[in-house]
């Protein structure tokens, strides 16, 4: 397990690959993240790096975060995560956690909060048809029927029905790194990721998982 | 739109000198100037600065103006196998879409009797070349009636104006 890092998302845009092709793509700006806290097994049972992200200001946080942050360094962290590895070698608090350890063409998952919709009705959040909107129909956008009568005299769990759409975490799962940009803090990403610009995202190497992760393993 | 910190700050500067009446006020105004052009230095970047930024290294800078109505020969990339070479399309603008990196030009020509529209990205690298051949006189901003026409009524008046 390699250690992710956290970003703010800018934006989208394109990209004309080696081929002339247009390209969609996204741009993040990663890091500077700084190492907040190294767990050890020890100690804590488990290991793992706790990183931070985004400036803040004193009156904005609590004073046991104020204590936990100073410990690592004097910036004011808005966002910290937490990544699982399986030794600290080369680690150290305060340590910078940089795009750097990230290149072009490296598969990764980006996760973030969704952007939110409110109370969303039926065609919205799960895509049923609409009814007629004309001769004589009043059935525009209900549901239509949702389940049975007398028996079994209730609402099976897990009815599709309208309520809160959006606003929750997501990950979208090997996209392609297609630039990396030190200097400004900035990585280039092969399609969509959750939320809007601006959004917090956790950005860490893809994992692999089902028969792939048996074949080659996972980096 | 956001302004660039630097921006603010030297326009600040000019106002300094235009309104330089009440000594207490420039005073005031040139401690705000000298603080974003501190600010300027450690401030990064706004999102839409960097993406206007990533988008302006693509954009090629040697594009003629083209217009709706021109007629215009475009190179276009082909590559077959390995082998690579430029063919030529030539035809009529008959309408532009988007700004900046995503701009496009549909051309339309009549092939062997047959109209044939392509749309060019400009910016794009297929596009190798670009070349206003005639400026048409025209008073629409798209031409789709053209795709009605036959023969002498496709024509496009010529304009020497541009």
């Amino acid at each position: 397990m390699a250690i992710g890092i956290l970003g703010k998302k800018l934006g989208m845009s394109q990209l004309f690959d080696d081929k002339g092709r247009a390209v969609p793509v996204t741009l993040i700006e990663a890091g500077p993240c700084r190492i907040t806290q190294l767990k050890s097994k020890s100690i804590d049972g488990y290991s793992s790096v706790q990183i931070g992200f985004g400036d803040t200001r004193e009156k904005l946080i609590n004073k046991p975060s104020i204590g936990h942050l100073s410990k690592s360094g004097e910036v004011l962290l808005r966002h910290l995560r937490e990544y699982r590895v399986e030794a600290l070698d080369g680690l150290e608090l305060g340590n910078p956690v940089t795009v750097g350890n990230f290149e072009a063409g490296q598969k990764v998952d980006v996760s973030g909060d969704t952007m939110g919709r409110g109370f969303s009705g039926y065609q919205k959040r799960h895509g049923f048809s609409r009814g007629p909107m004309t001769h004589g129909s009043k059935n525009h956008r209900e549901p239509g029927s949702t389940g049975a009568g007398t028996t079994p005299g209730r609402i099976y769990p897990g009815k599709r029905m309208a309520g809160r759409y959006g606003g929750k975490k997501v990950t979208t799962r090997g996209l392609t790194i297609l630039r990396v940009d030190s200097e400004r803090n900035l990585l280039v990403v092969k399609g969509s990721v959750p939320g809007k610009p601006g959004a917090l995202l956790n950005i860490r190497p893809a994992k692999v998982v089902g028969s792939q992760s048996l074949k080659g393993g996972s980096k | 739109m956001t302004v660039d910190p630097t921006e603010t700050s030297v326009s600040e500067d000019t106002n300094n000198d235009s309104t330089a009446k009440a000594p207490q006020i420039e005073k005031s105004e040139g401690k705000v100037a000298t603080e974003t052009a501190k600010s300027a230095a450690t401030i990064k970047l706004s999102a839409e600065s960097l993406i206007r930024e990533f988008e302006s290294s693509q954009e090629k800078t040697d594009l003629p103006e083209i217009y709706v109505g021109d007629t215009v020969r475009v190179g276009v990339r082909i590559s077959e196998g390995n082998k690579e070479r430029v063919q030529p399309y030539e035809g009529v603008v008959i309408s532009k879409r988007h700004g900046g990196l995503n701009e496009t030009i549909t051309v339309r020509r009549i092939f062997q009797g047959i109209g044939v529209e392509r749309i060019f990205m400009l910016h794009s690298p297929q596009v190798a070349s670009i070349k206003v051949e005639r400026r048409g006189k025209v008073r629409r901003a798209k031409l789709f009636y053209l795709r009605e026409r036959v023969g002498k009524a496709t024509r496009v008046k010529q304009r020497f104006d541009r």
